[in-house]
């Protein structure tokens, strides 16, 4: 068999976190009840009219200017035209010949090492609304709850070779996207779709395949699942004699196959024109300086500064940075607690040991920075011993408990109380005369025994440096 | 020389503007079409090299709204209109299957 | 005086000055339109009894000082492609037959704001597209003067309406002559303004860079009030303009000196209609009296106007009326197989001839192949054209220009020859190509005795001097016969 080497890009749609849909100020909530965030605009009403919404266009520079992106300072928008009942006005506002942003890269990550994923453009419209099909009726219905929802589309070049590099960008899009605010980018509920463009070609030919365009893939498994198959489909259609055919197909990861979405009435001629309700948006300098001066940190610059400034290994640095949530979660403890080497060890253990033991996402972490920061005080100041603060972090954790006020009300603080030492020193050594002459003999190892005893006794609220210390006076009082 | 409508691109427009003329008002909608190209086809006469084309004759400035919700449940009154609803749904013929 | 002769401004001047009540205006619009109505057919609805119920409401705001401005108390008539709030609003089309909005055109809330009475909805070509008020598919408008010619279109029925008393004024829209020309045929005043300057919320799109809602009135300080009222920024148009109103009116004199007057010497080439071109050279005479300076010059670009224009506004009328698919409102056709048939079925049941053939002159426009060569060519077309009129309004403060090449034809001739009738948009398409300002007032009557209009067209923002200029003509002329006056007594 010959040798096939896959090309591929993505056509990805990235769904913005705008508190307002991008022509009417419907809210843009996930999940309402069918068409309750509708309105005569995204209803495409007769007489109703677009105005659009300003942050749209600051989180497409946002993005574009994050992607390296090329800033066209004239940008318009134009009309999509397709009948489809998932789009009311059946033209969808979108944007092809002046696309916000263009001719950018990023660079991806893979086993083979670094490589620049070019960027063709990038594009502001809207999305359209959810169709649902009836099961008992043979109907389908329509909610325009997502109809008007501002995307991005982002188009690459057809840089990528392999399901690994697909991922890859779209891991590193998705966490350019979070780090910059502009999307929560869960591909779950739709807020970042990856539409993939395939061909294979002989390798070394340098004579590029006819592509196809695949749709409907909802997770990371499923577009690598996609890619392998779309792949193997393609080559057995060449290795046969047959041609492949330019068209789009669905996924179905159920049946981990695809299928040729096109009918003969849908006729894949948009007849593009410009929007006439919506005049051009002009980008000034200013404004493109204002969005680079103001732009967050991303994730390789903080990977870096944690371990410059905060002496983290690289490993760590690049656990903590994976998520933008978590990682301001614990720039912010490490602030308070002005401890960041200590305050990256609760998050590379406690905090992602608990992610992973419920199941949970990292971006739905919720305590306050301030607890955790207390705590890590708290066992400095051996106020709290470092295994009870791992029960009360659980607490913080679950239901962001003052760790102060839980220690105090449960008892576990360390105890400062001589007396009370003193008591407890005296009631285990009476209790076991056995080990007390063994000890006081000069069998070391009974030592821990006693320590274990105390502890016991005093459910763990003094610091084990206070009982040992105890102990030693102890000793050295019977033995002089 | 004008482009001549025939029923290929007569097909293609109708399903386009998902229109479906027959008969009579077909070969009416098709004559009157040609009419019109071949009229309209005077443009070509006009010089317009170098000439950018002009979409939008205002638009100097910016128009945007604040990203704010103004909009409450609209739902009854969007449905209101509709010939056909199921469960607070616009209902429409089967799409996939 | 008769109270169905009065001007608008009179009317609400007699009732704020407690002569008369709101209520003895609107009864007698209805009163006229009891006598007038069954032969015009103006209306597609009427709203009688909320008529008088808000006349009642208006004249308590006017005893409370809410309602002070020059129109209050003002019978109005509303085209039909403009929406109210809980009233059918069918665009004269089959498939908006039953459209009851929920909400309504920015010009209707500012029409109340102002004290005005809704008096009903009046006829129109179906979503504008055509020049005779024939295209509707609720039935012909007929001509006041003459019953059988047609008022012109696409807003016959405001002006129809206003021609024959039935209402004291209108709202129109101005797609490509649709104010003027209507208003020339009937012998009434319309201003089609500055494009943006009144929003298009709530008017139902036909060719969004070129429609523009307007008043219809009995003459030019009519329509300026009128103009007045419904100008001005909205934040739910994009394209509505933050431009400083002046305030519109007289601004000085009455006489003419100093102004300039040109007259593009090809809208005088063949094919005008020998009452047309008497009466417009009497009124070029007419402004000169005044003290105007009129000067005949070139417009080289004239002759691509009306291709350019129906490129365009047919592309965007193509996808403006995709959103009419039986999905979310109005017609669905009853029976079909499928999606793709249910969309075809309804569009094609639905939209009458001239909607359908507009609607697929655009679709192939800008098919894929073609748009290049059409609709980028008349994009281009229309930088030209735009570029001229702006070097022309270097020269002239006003051009002069005939609204059509002849007066209102009979019932039924129009529509055999679609090519013509478009033809027929020769002198008022280019204003909306470029965003013009243009006033439409009668200038005399031809030998059968139908009005002839004439139109002055403004540099954008240039409305004031429209209407000085055509108050002072119409001071000269005299005040304009009505149709029950001058007309065919019906
Ligand atoms: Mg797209
Ligand atoms: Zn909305």
């Amino acid at each position: 068999m010959k040798q096939y080497e896959t090309v591929i890009g993505l056509e990805v749609h990235i769904e913005l976190a705008t508190k307002t849909k991008i022509f009417c100020g419907c809210s843009t909530e996930f999940g309402g009840e069918p068409n309750t965030h509708t309105c005569p605009v995204c209803a495409g009403m007769p007489g109703a009219l677009p105005v659009l919404n300003r942050q749209v266009v600051e989180f497409a520079l946002k993005a574009g200017i994050a992607a390296n992106c090329q800033i066209n300072q004239l940008c318009r928008f134009d009309r999509k035209n397709y009948f489809y009942p998932d789009n009311p006005q059946n033209y969808q506002i979108s944007q092809l010949y002046l696309p916000v942003c263009h001719d950018g890269w990023i660079e991806i990550e893979t086993s083979a090492g670094k490589k620049k994923i070019r960027i063709h453009e990038m594009h502001m419209e809207e999305d359209a609304g959810k169709l649902i099909h009836d099961e008992w009726e043979d109907c389908s219905l329509v909610d325009y709850n997502r109809s008007g929802v501002p995307l991005i589309e982002i188009v690459s070049e057809p840089d990528m070779r392999s399901a690994e590099e697909v991922i890859s960008y779209l891991d590193k899009l998705r966490c350019m996207m979070q780090y910059l605010g502009v999307s929560d980018c869960k591909l779950q509920e739709g807020s970042m779709r990856a539409d993939v463009n395939l061909s294979v070609c002989e390798a070394g030919s340098g004579v590029w395949g006819t592509r196809t365009e695949m749709k409907n893939l909802n997770s990371f498994k499923a577009i690598t699942r996609a890619i392998e198959a779309e792949r193997e489909r393609q080559i057995e259609l060449l290795e046969m004699g047959k041609p492949v055919i330019q068209e789009t197909r669905r996924w179905d990861d159920n049946k981990e196959s695809s299928r040729a979405m096109r009918s003969k009435e849908d006729a894949r001629d948009y007849r593009y024109f410009p929007d006439p309700d919506l005049p051009p948006v002009h980008i000034s300098d200013e404004w493109i300086q204002r969005i680079r001066n103001t732009q967050p940190e991303l994730r390789e610059e903080k990977q870096q500064r944690y371990q410059d400034e905060l002496g983290l290994s690289d490993y760590d640095a690049r656990v903590l940075t994976e998520s933008a949530h978590l990682a301001a979660l614990f720039e912010k403890t490490a602030e308070l607690s002005q401890n960041p080497k200590k305050t990256a060890a609760w998050f590379m253990g406690e905090v992602l040991r608990l992610i992973k033991e419920y199941g949970t996402e990292p971006e739905k972490v919720c305590f306050s920075p301030k607890h955790l920061a207390r705590l890590i005080c708290m066992v400095e100041e051996k106020k709290v011993s470092p295994a009870n603060a791992k029960k009360v972090f659980e607490h913080i954790f679950d239901e962001d408990t003052d760790p102060e006020a839980f220690v105090r009300e449960h008892g576990l603080g360390i105890v400062q109380d001589a007396d009370l030492l003193q008591r407890v020193l005296q009631k285990v050594l009476a209790e076991n005369p056995g080990p007390l002459s063994e000890l006081l003999g000069g069998k070391e190892k009974v030592f821990g025994f006693f320590v274990g005893q105390m502890m016991r006794e005093l459910k763990g609220t003094a610091s084990p440096e206070a009982v040992r210390e105890a102990l030693m006076e102890e000793i050295k009082k019977n033995r002089r | 020389m004008a482009k001549i409508i025939d029923d290929e691109t007569m097909e293609n427009v109708c399903l386009l503007a998902k229109l479906s003329l027959e008969g009579e008002e077909r070969e009416a909608a098709r004559a009157e079409m040609q009419k019109m190209l071949t009229y309209v086809e005077k443009l070509d006469q006009l010089d317009t090299e170098g000439t950018e084309p002009l979409s939008h004759i205002f638009g100097s400035e910016n128009v945007f709204r604040e990203d704010e919700i103004v909009n409450g449940n609209q739902k009854d009154a969007m449905l209101f209109h509709a010939p056909r609803t199921k469960d607070g749904q616009y209902h429409v013929p089967k799409t996939i299957g | 005086m008769e109270l169905s002769q009065m001007t608008a401004l009179e009317l609400s001047r007699n009732i704020r000055e407690r002569k008369i009540s709101v209520s003895d205006g609107v009864e007698s619009v209805f009163a006229q339109i009891r006598k007038k109505e069954k032969k015009i057919h103006a209306y597609l609805d009427l709203f009688e009894e909320d008529a008088y119920k808000r006349a009642e409401q208006v004249q308590k705001g006017i005893a409370q000082g809410i309602y002070t401005g020059p129109l209050a108390g003002v019978p109005i008539a509303v085209k039909d492609n403009i929406c109210i709030k809980g009233k059918k609003t069918t665009c004269a089309s089959r498939i908006l037959e039953n459209f009851i909005p929920t909400y309504q055109a920015e010009v209707i809330d500012r029409l109340e704001q102002a004290g005005m009475i809704l008096i009903g909805k009046t006829n129109m070509d179906e979503f504008a597209m055509g020049s005779t008020t024939e295209t509707s598919a609720f039935g012909v408008t007929t001509n006041p003067w003459n019953t059988a010619h047609v008022p012109g279109g696409s807003s016959g029925g405001s002006c129809a309406a206003v021609a024959a008393g039935e209402a004291y004024m209108a709202l129109g829209s101005d797609t490509g002559g649709s104010i003027r020309q209507p208003s020339a045929f009937c012998g009434v005043t319309g201003i089609k303004p500055t494009y943006g300057t009144v929003s298009r919320y709530g008017l139902v799109a036909y060719a969004s860079s070129l429609d523009q809602i307007g008043p219809v009135g009995k003459n030019t300080e009519d329509c300026a009030a009128l103009l007045q009222v419904i100008a001005g920024h909205d934040q739910k148009d994009s394209t509505s303009l933050r431009r400083e109103l002046p305030k519109f009116g007289l601004t000085s004199g009455e006489d003419l000196k100093g102004m300039k007057f040109g007259v593009p010497e090809e809208y005088m080439a063949e094919g005008m209609e020998e009452g047309v071109r008497n009466t417009f050279l009497a009124s070029l005479k007419l402004l000169e009296e005044l003290g105007a300076d009129v000067e005949f010059f070139s417009m080289k670009t004239t002759e691509y106007v009306i291709p350019a224009y129906y490129i365009i506004a047919s592309a965007e009328a193509s996808s403006n009326l995709e959103r009419f698919d039986g999905v979310k409102y109005g017609f669905r056709a009853a029976e079909y197989k499928g999606l793709h048939d249910m969309y075809r079925k309804t569009r094609t049941q639905g939209f009458g001839k001239e909607v359908k053939r507009r609607i697929m002159l655009g679709s192939f426009v800008l098919s894929s192949g073609y748009y290049d060569a059409y609709y980028l060519k008349a994009l281009k077309a229309k930088a030209i054209i735009k570029k001229e009129f702006d070097q022309a309004f270097e020269k002239y403060d006003v051009i002069l220009a005939p609204v059509a090449p002849h007066t209102a034809p009979k019932l039924g001739e129009s529509l055999k020859d679609p090519l013509a009738m478009y033809l027929g948009d020769i002198y008022t398409v280019a204003v909306n190509l470029c965003a013009l300002p243009a006033i439409s007032l009668p200038g005399g009557l031809d030998g059968r005795g139908l009005p002839v209009g004439f139109q002055m067209i403004g540099p954008c923002f240039g409305e004031n001097t429209l209407i000085r200029a055509a108050s002072a003509f119409e001071n000269a002329r005299g005040t304009f016969p009505s149709a029950e006056k001058g007309g065919i007594k019906i």
